[in-house]
């Protein structure tokens, strides 16, 4: 993803992606999917895709995540419970296997415990179809302690708008050797590095 | 992206604790001129009992100090502040959830708001919409749908295409064959149901 010049609001940057360019290339021409995106929902969004006549599941996963895991103190702690991350995962996610076409998880990822963050890749690997695609973000800066994290509209099949929603520290420090051992079952993983520092993730199931 | 209408807009509602209630209209018959008793003076506009949405001819309205477990079926609109667990039927016209409503049911509607909480599924014939206060955890179903900024929302979203959703629509009317301009609360089929009929919390 690259910043581009010209924003179109003042709240937001409007960046091009290739991630998300080849994500709806890999699903372009074709009608009635079903389609996931989790980054809450927008109108953007919702209006791009479905006018594309997809289906889509939305989703805030950082609030269903705070509601399901509490407060920040001790997050990562109660993400480890078996029980509890069944119940996200069975609630949050409980569709037919290979029924998805296609993910857009964005940044959410960064912010799951190790367990809760496999259980809910291998979930995803179960009810998406072969060869669907999944496109995360994670940040460049692997040291960071903290990471700002943002609510994503699509604008067309190669930009996206960004919209600041605060920072938040990530669960594990992700650098490409965790993000392929987190896709290990998958297809095929492909990385693109933009130049703020921020890491698209393009996996086929 | 869809220009709101003022008449869209969410109702007034009358201050906690009114009732819905409307004054009598009385005319006092003509003091014979040698009474002079005091006249009656009719109070400032800002005393008045505020006129009721009934009054205006509104939407039905169930307040917030109202709890409901079973059907409704609504020949009218409908705005729900209080509590409802069910399903709500009003499939000609407008279903509001309003910011204090919590409701656990699905919603059949021509058109349906959610400024509260909703954890059902939403099947609205021409427009769903969905503002910014709103937690909404169900699917939805229509032809256009209205998402603010800020709302939280979790389920699918099907876009129904015109023809498909007006075929089904005057179906469903035609199989539906409750009286109009009324509003219906129906229990669920148990043998006590009169009593979760309309519970009423305090």
């Amino acid at each position: 993803m690259s910043r581009s010049p010209a924003a179109p609001s003042g709240t937001g940057q409007q960046r091009t992606s290739n991630g998300l360019d080849q994500f709806f290339a890999s699903i372009r021409d074709r009608e009635n999917l079903s389609l996931i995106d989790l980054a809450g929902a927008s109108q953007a969004n919702i209006s791009f895709i479905t006018e594309m006549g997809h289906r889509l599941y939305a989703d805030d996963l950082l609030r269903s995540l705070d509601d399901a895991f509490g407060p920040a103190e001790g997050m990562l702690e109660r993400q480890a419970d078996p029980q509890r991350i069944d119940e996200f995962v069975n609630q949050g996610f409980d569709f037919p296997e290979c029924s998805v076409d296609g993910a857009l998880v964005w940044d959410t990822l960064q912010f799951l415990g190790p367990e809760l963050l496999q259980a809910l890749v291998d979930r995803l690997y179960h009810i998406m179809r072969p060869d669907a695609h999944l496109l995360a973000i994670f940040h460049g800066n692997e040291k960071a302690r903290t990471v700002p994290i943002y609510h994503y509209r699509i604008n067309n099949a190669r930009t996206v708008t960004i919209i600041p929603r605060g920072e938040r520290a990530p669960a594990q420090v992700f650098n490409n050797r965790l993000i392929e051992k987190v896709f290990q079952q998958w297809g095929a993983i492909k990385f693109y590095v933009t130049r703020d520092n921020l890491r698209e993730v393009m996996v086929r199931r | 992206m869809w220009n709101k209408r003022k008449d869209e807009e969410y109702p007034p509602r009358p201050a906690a604790g009114s009732t819905s209630y409307t004054a009598p209209v009385s005319t006092p018959a003509p003091a014979p001129p040698a009474a002079r008793e005091p006249v009656p003076v009719a109070p400032p506009p800002s005393q008045r009992i505020p006129e009721t949405d009934y009054a205006r001819g509104g939407p039905a309205m169930i307040g917030k100090s109202v709890a409901i477990k079973g059907q409704i079926y609504s020949r009218e609109d409908i705005t729900i502040d209080g509590e409802v667990e069910g399903s709500v039927e009003a499939l000609e016209h407008k279903v509001t959830i309003g910011p204090n409503g919590r409701v656990k049911a699905t919603l059949k509607a021509r058109e349906v708001v959610v400024l509260g909480q909703v954890y059902g599924n939403i099947e609205a014939g021409e427009r769903a919409e969905v503002r910014r206060e709103a937690r909404l955890i169900g699917d939805i179903r229509t032809m256009r749908i209205m998402i603010e900024d800020g709302a939280f929302f979790k389920g699918g979203i099907d876009i129904v295409r015109a023809d498909a959703s007006g075929g089904r629509a005057r179906k469903e009317n035609k199989e539906s064959g409750y009286a109009p301009s009324q509003t219906v609360l129906q229990a669920p089929s148990e043998p006590d149901s009169s009593i979760d009929a309309a519970e009423v919390k305090r």
